[in-house]
């Protein structure tokens, strides 16, 4: 696949890196003379040495034919504005935006982005993942649909332990689709009775992610 | 009129100053204080400091009541993001963004946006001077 990346700083340097290691045909524009010099040393002459969203840069890179463009810069307006530009004028199929910003990135969706990838929002899932303390876990958040899966350990003192799902109480748009006890993978029925250190993976609507978690800590009661 | 005009330079300050003056509600937004220092002070209008492509700082701004929003900083990309912001989300109904590349400003008046490109202006008027 041809595949123009945009910044050729950490972010760039490393994916493109990995992009040619999986065999397709990556350019890189940069800015910085140091970076487009680094990278040739490093990876061959695959860097152009210019403004990203110039088009004369992205004529030079062969954009008209390149079927991704990734817009990897630290700064969210040049990502923006090379993702238009890519779109509009040289017709590319897929743009993809690096997100410095967790604030922009509903700007990028209404202003027509295909795919974001928000660099603060994936370090914060990574770290909520490794805190054993936090007491839901996102498995994964479908932002355009307001749903999340997420982990949840029943511990030894929650007012579920011993119950059967169907007395929870669950929010109606919360669904437990698999419990993990031992190890084991267990698709659960509504007569499922919970115990102490089961883990919990549920789908869910984001609104109800804090009734799921009060639940769970005792907040608010199951039934019977 | 309500105008937020972004970027304090030397066209930003002096379309502030001027329509200040004719009888408009204006407010400007620089991410440099120093640059506040360019109105003169007769100014009346607001001054607010930060970057034009945060929505707290538009709105801070007054963006949700503006009627009119002018982007005028040193740079392309910021002038069209937020005019883009300023259109699509504030749903400001008149917005202009100036745009110094001319291949950007085309680009982007096909996507809907009213721009000016000093550059196309001096090369034609530089043009008409020598030719005529």
């Amino acid at each position: 696949m041809y595949i123009i990346i945009v910044g050729g700083g950490k972010v760039g340097y490393y994916l493109t890196k990995q992009l040619i290691a999986d065999g397709n045909e990556v350019v890189v524009i940069e800015k910085n003379k140091q970076k487009v010099e680094q990278i040739a040393d490093d990876l061959g002459g695959i860097a152009i040495h210019g403004d990203g969203s110039d088009a004369r840069f992205m004529q030079e890179a062969g954009m008209n034919r390149a079927e991704i463009v990734v817009a990897a810069t630290g700064d969210d307006e040049d990502n923006l504005i090379v993702c238009q530009m890519a779109k509009k004028k040289f017709g590319v199929g897929r743009t993809i935006a690096r997100i410095n910003n967790p604030k922009n990135e509903h700007i990028f969706r209404v202003l027509g982005i295909d795919a974001t990838v928000s660099y603060v929002d994936v370090l914060v899932a990574q770290i909520e993942r490794e805190i054993p303390a936090h007491s839901l876990i996102h498995l994964l958040t479908l932002k355009d649909v307001g749903a999340s899966f997420i982990e949840k350990d029943v511990p030894a003192n929650s007012p579920v332990v011993g119950k059967p799902l169907n007395l929870l109480n669950l929010p109606d748009s919360c669904l437990v689709p698999l419990v993990i006890r031992d190890g084991h993978a267990i698709i659960p029925k509504g007569t499922t009775v919970l115990q102490a250190g089961d883990q919990l993976v549920a789908v869910t609507t984001v609104e109800n992610e804090d009734v799921l978690d009060r639940l769970f800590r005792g907040e608010l009661m199951p039934t019977a | 009129m309500r105008v937020i005009i972004l970027g304090c330079g030397r066209v930003g300050a002096a379309l502030a100053q001027q329509l200040d003056e004719s009888g408009h509600q204006v407010t400007i937004i620089d991410r440099n204080q120093d640059s506040f220092a360019r109105l003169g002070s007769d100014y009346r209008g607001s001054m607010v400091l930060g970057t034009g492509i945060d929505e707290d700082v538009l709105r801070r701004a007054g963006i949700e009541s503006a009627d009119t929003f002018i982007a005028v900083t040193n740079g392309d990309n910021t002038n069209a993001m937020s005019a883009q912001i300023a259109q699509q989300i504030y749903n400001v109904s008149r917005v202009v963004a100036r745009l110094y590349d001319p291949v950007r400003e085309e680009t982007y008046q096909l996507l809907g946006l009213d721009t000016v490109s000093p550059t196309n202006i001096g090369v034609q008027k530089i043009q008409e001077m020598i030719t005529r």
